[in-house]
C-alpha cells in the first residue's frame, strides 16, 4: 500500500513540475519578466546608468511639509540632492546663516506641491524652479544656475493655503496662486466662520516675475466667493494668456467639509483671463487690499468665468496644443474634457447658463467635448505630446492611458474606445509627471507615478513609511513599469527636465563674489572690534582657516564671515563652532555671515564640518570667550 | 692640414642661394611664433582630477588651465607637501626670452640679406648652445622645485625631479610633460639653417 502512495505522489509531482515547466518556456522565464535579466531591452538595461555614467532628465520632486525639493536624475531614479527652501538644512547650512535666516523668517516649515519649471516660448527656459508653501502662503525662486534658494516671497496677502500654485505662464510673466482656505479679508479680521458666506472670501493671484532677475511681486488678485480653489495651470497657444483652476466646496460650507461640501454634483473651475487682469491693474480697476492691486471681478467683466465641473475636481490640465483642458472631478469616475475654442465662443455669444455674484457661469453642455470613463478617483491629467492623455486613478491605483480628442464618430458613442491602456501603480498614486507636459513640446519617454501608499513596497522601516515613486515608459502602445524608488515625505507634483538644458555652475566665480565681507588673502584676515561687536574676516582653504583664533569677551556681540576662497568645485569647507549652534557649510568662492552673542565664557573649538581634505580633521580654531571679570581687567 | 683649413675658409665664405634665403626667412617666422604659442605643458591626472590639472608654459608667462585655476589648485595641493608656490615672477628668463627670440629672428633675416654661410653657422652654434642652455635652465628649475621642500610641511615625501618629457608617477598623480607647438617651432629653427646650410654647400664663395 504505502508503496502505491508513494508512486502515486510521486506521478502526481512529477506532472506538476511539467506544468511549472510549461509556465517558462525557455527564455521567457519569471526572472525576465521581473527585469532582472542582462537583455538590453530589459527593464534593467534600461534604468541602469552605469557607475560613471549620468543621468538622461532631472527630476524636480517637491518635498512636501518637509519643505525641500528632491532632486533625483531619470531613469535611474537615484535621489542626487535636497534643495532646502522652506525649511533649515544644517546639510548645507541652509538657514544657520544671516542671508538664509532672513529669508525663512520665524516659519520653521513650508509646504511644497507643485514645482514649475521657468518657461521662454511655451518651452522650460533652464532659468529658475517655483515651489509653493500650501501652508504659509508662500512662493520660492530656485535659480537653477546654482540651485539654491533666491527668494522667497509671502505670506502672500489675502492668500489662505497656496495649494494652487506655482503654474508658469508661457513667457513665465506670472506664476499662479491661489487660496485653498477662504479667510476674512484682510488677513487679521475676525469673523465668525458660522458667517462664512458672507464674511470669508478667496482670491486667485498672478505673481509677477522680473524678466531679468527673476524677482517676484503680486502681480494681481482676483476677489472670489469662499470656495476652496484648487489646482490650475495655465493655457498656451489658443488659450495662452489664461489661466484656469479647479474648487471644491462650491457648497461654501464651513464644517464638516468631508460631507458638506461634496454635495453639489458640479463645482466651479475659475477661468482667468489674466491678461485682462494685467489691463485692469494697470488701467486702475482695482482696490488695495493688504497692499496689493485686488480686482473685483463682478466690477471688472472679463476678467473671470466659472465652468462648471464635475463633482470635486482636483486637477486641471491643459494640453500641449493649449485647445483641450482636462479636469478630474475625483468623485466621479471620468475626466471631463473641455474645448477652449467652444470656451472662446460661449464667452463671445454670452452662452451662459447663471451667473454667481455678478461673474457667468459658462454653459457645461456647449463647451464640454466628453467625459472620459478613465476609472475611479481620476486626479491629474499629463500628456506625451503624441496625442495620448495619463490620468491618474487615485481609488483605482492605475494611471489611464487615453486618446486626446479629435474623436472618431464611432470612439464619440462610447468614449470608453478612447481608453487605450492601464496599469497598476503602488499604491493610491497622487500627481503623476511626464517630462514637458505643461509645455508646448513634451519630451514624452518617461512618465513618473507619485505614490501616496508604498506599505509592503520596501523593507520594513517602522511606522513612519516613505512614499513610492514608480517609473513608467511611455514610449510603447502600452505602459511599461521599469522602476520603483522611495522618497521622504512627500512629493506632490515634479518636473522633469532635460539634463542638458541646463549648464549649473560648480564653483561661485570669484570675480561675481559682491559680498563687501568678502576676502581672498590670508593678509586681509583680520579681528575688528567696535564696541561690543567683534566682526570677523575669515578665509577658508585647505586646510586651514585664517584666523585660527578669536579672542572675545563675554556679552559681545560676534559677526563672522567666512569666505572659501577654492574655485575647485566640490571643495567645500563648513564652519562649525561647538555648543554655539553655528552650521555655515560654504561653498567654492562663496562668502557667509553669521551673528551670535557671546553668553557665556569659555573656549569653544570650531572645525571643518564638511570633508575637504586629507588634513581636514586639522582644519580647526579656537573662539575664546573671557569672562566679564576677565575682560575687565 | 692646412688643404683642410682652406676648404673651411673656403666653405664658410660661401654666399647662400634663393632657397636657402628663403628658408631664413621661414626661420625668422617660425621663431617669432615661437614667443606666442606655448612651449612646454605640464600635467597632472589623479584619480579625484581625472579631467587633470594643467600648467602652459610660454616664453613670457605661466598658464594655468581652466581659466588659472588649475595653477592655484596645483600649488593648493604642493604645499602638503612643501613645495613653493609656482608663480611667474620667479621665471626671470621669462622677462627675456621673447627678446632673445627676436634676436634670433633679425639674425636669421640678417643672414638672409648677407648672404654668407659664416652667418648661418654663427647663428647655429648660438642657437644649439641657447637651446641645451634653455632646456638645461628648465631641467634645474624642474629639480629645485622638487628639492626644496620645507620640512615644517604637513606631508614629508622623498624629494623628486619632475619629468622634463614624458610620464612619471608622483604619489597619487600621474605627471606628464611634453613640448608645445612653440618649442616645435623653435626645434625648426636650427633644422631650417642646416636645411639652408645644405641646399648652400656647393655655392660658389
Amino acid at each position: 500500500m504505502k508503496s502505491i502512495h508513494q508512486l502515486i505522489l510521486a506521478g502526481a509531482s512529477a506532472a506538476v513540475l511539467a506544468v511549472l515547466s510549461g509556465c517558462n518556456p525557455p527564455g521567457k522565464n519569471a526572472a525576465a519578466a521581473s527585469g532582472k535579466t542582462a537583455g538590453v531591452s530589459s527593464p534593467a538595461a534600461r534604468t541602469w546608468v552605469a557607475p560613471g555614467d549620468k543621468d538622461e532628465f532631472y527630476l524636480f520632486y517637491s518635498g512636501g511639509h518637509s519643505g525641500q525639493v528632491y532632486v533625483a536624475g531619470l531613469p535611474s531614479m537615484r535621489h542626487i540632492t535636497t534643495i532646502p527652501v522652506f525649511g533649515k538644512y544644517p546639510g548645507t547650512g541652509y538657514g544657520y546663516d544671516e542671508e538664509t535666516k532672513a529669508m525663512l523668517g520665524d516659519y520653521t516649515w513650508g509646504d511644497v506641491h507643485h514645482p514649475g519649471l521657468s518657461k521662454s516660448n511655451g518651452l522650460y527656459d533652464g532659468r529658475w524652479l517655483f515651489v509653493n508653501d500650501n501652508a504659509n502662503n508662500r512662493i520660492a525662486r530656485i535659480d537653477l544656475r546654482d540651485f539654491k534658494t533666491k527668494q522667497i516671497l509671502g505670506p502672500i496677502p489675502n492668500s489662505m493655503g497656496n495649494h494652487g500654485s506655482s503654474f508658469v505662464t508661457d513667457n513665465t510673466e506670472y506664476v499662479l496662486v491661489a487660496t485653498r482656505f477662504s479667510t476674512p479679508l484682510p488677513k487679521g479680521r475676525y469673523a465668525d466662520p458660522a458667517d462664512y458666506e458672507k464674511e470669508f472670501n478667496g482670491a486667485v493671484s498672478g505673481i509677477k516675475v522680473d524678466a531679468k532677475s527673476g524677482t517676484m511681486s503680486v502681480g494681481w488678485q482676483i476677489l472670489t466667493p469662499p470656495f476652496d480653489w484648487d489646482l490650475g495651470s495655465t493655457g498656451k497657444g489658443p488659450s495662452s494668456g489664461w489661466a484656469f483652476w479647479t474648487s471644491y466646496n462650491t457648497e461654501m460650507a464651513h464644517d464638516q467639509l468631508e460631507a458638506n461640501s461634496t454635495q453639489k454634483d458640479r463645482d466651479y473651475a475659475a477661468v482667468v483671463n489674466w491678461r485682462a487682469a494685467e489691463a485692469a491693474v494697470k488701467e486702475g480697476r482695482i482696490t488695495i487690499l493688504d497692499g496689493v492691486p485686488m480686482i473685483d471681478p463682478a466690477k471688472v467683466p472679463g476678467v473671470l468665468y466659472y465652468l462648471p465641473v464635475p463633482k470635486s475636481p482636483h486637477g486641471i490640465d491643459t494640453d500641449p496644443s493649449g485647445r483641450w483642458i482636462v479636469a478630474s472631478g475625483k468623485l466621479q469616475p471620468v475626466a471631463s474634457v473641455f474645448d477652449f475654442t467652444k470656451i472662446q465662443a460661449a464667452i463671445e455669444k454670452k452662452d451662459f447658463e447663471s451667473e454667481f455674484r455678478g461673474v457667468p457661469v459658462i454653459r457645461y453642455e456647449s463647451v464640454v467635448e466628453g467625459e472620459v470613463p478613465v476609472g475611479l478617483g481620476p486626479l491629474h491629467t499629463q500628456y506625451d505630446g503624441k496625442g495620448n492623455a495619463y490620468t491618474s486613478l487615485y481609488i483605482e491605483s492605475a494611471v489611464a492611458k487615453w486618446k486626446l480628442p479629435p474623436w472618431t464618430a464611432e470612439e464619440r458613442t462610447d468614449l470608453n474606445k478612447v481608453v487605450t491602456d492601464k496599469i497598476a501603480v503602488h499604491y493610491n498614486i497622487g500627481h503623476l509627471v511626464v517630462g514637458g507636459s505643461d509645455t508646448t513640446q513634451p519630451y514624452g519617454k518617461y512618465l513618473v507615478a507619485m505614490n501616496k501608499m508604498s506599505k509592503g513596497r520596501h523593507i520594513s522601516v517602522g511606522p513612519s513609511q516613505p512614499e513610492d515613486s514608480q517609473l513608467i515608459d511611455i514610449t510603447g502602445a502600452k505602459m511599461e513599469m521599469i522602476y520603483e524608488s522611495f522618497t521622504e515625505p512627500e512629493p506632490h507634483f515634479a518636473q522633469i527636465l532635460k539634463v542638458d538644458a541646463i549648464k549649473p555652475i560648480e564653483v561661485y566665480p570669484k570675480a561675481e563674489n559682491a559680498n563687501p565681507n568678502a576676502v581672498w588673502d590670508a593678509k586681509d584676515t583680520g579681528v575688528t572690534r567696535r564696541g561690543n561687536v567683534v566682526e570677523v574676516k575669515m578665509i577658508a582653504i585647505r586646510s586651514h582657516f585664517t584666523p585660527d583664533k578669536i579672542e572675545v569677551n563675554e556679552g559681545d556681540e560676534l559677526v563672522i564671515h567666512v569666505t572659501n576662497v577654492e574655485q575647485t568645485p566640490d571643495m567645500i569647507h563648513g564652519f562649525g563652532i561647538v555648543e554655539q549652534n553655528v552650521n555655515l557649510v560654504i561653498d567654492p568662492g562663496e562668502t557667509k555671515t553669521v551673528r551670535l552673542q557671546m553668553k557665556k565664557p569659555g573656549v569653544f573649538p570650531f572645525y571643518c564640518t564638511n570633508f575637504c581634505s586629507a588634513l581636514h580633521q586639522e582644519m580647526q580654531g579656537y573662539l575664546a570667550v573671557k569672562p566679564v571679570k576677565l575682560a575687565a581687567q | 692640414m692646412k688643404k683642410f683649413f682652406q676648404r673651411e675658409y673656403l666653405f664658410l665664405r660661401r654666399s647662400l642661394n634663393l632657397p636657402a634665403r628663403l628658408l631664413l626667412i621661414v626661420a625668422a617666422v617660425a621663431v617669432l611664433g615661437a614667443i606666442f604659442l606655448p612651449l612646454w605643458q605640464i600635467r597632472l591626472v589623479a584619480p579625484q582630477y581625472q579631467e587633470g590639472l594643467a600648467i602652459k608654459i610660454y616664453a613670457h608667462k605661466l598658464v594655468g588651465g581652466n581659466g588659472g585655476q588649475d595653477l592655484n589648485e596645483i600649488n593648493e595641493l604642493n604645499h602638503y607637501i612643501g613645495m613653493k608656490p609656482i608663480v611667474q615672477e620667479d621665471f626671470v628668463e621669462m622677462k627675456w626670452l621673447p627678446f632673445a627670440f627676436g634676436i634670433f629672428a633679425l639674425l636669421a633675416l640678417r643672414a638672409a640679406v648677407v648672404g654668407r654661410m659664416l652667418s648661418l653657422v654663427d647663428l647655429g652654434v648660438l642657437v644649439l648652445y641657447f637651446g641645451t642652455f634653455s632646456l638645461g635652465n628648465f631641467y634645474y628649475r624642474l629639480y629645485t622645485y622638487g628639492h626644496t621642500l620645507d620640512p615644517r610641511a604637513p606631508m614629508t615625501i622623498k624629494p623628486f625631479t619632475p619629468i622634463l618629457v614624458g610620464s612619471q608617477q608622483i604619489a597619487n598623480f600621474v605627471q606628464t610633460s611634453l613640448p608645445q607647438s612653440g618649442a616645435l617651432l623653435l626645434g625648426l629653427f636650427p633644422a631650417l639653417i642646416v636645411a639652408a646650410i645644405w641646399v648652400s654647400r656647393k655655392e660658389e664663395p
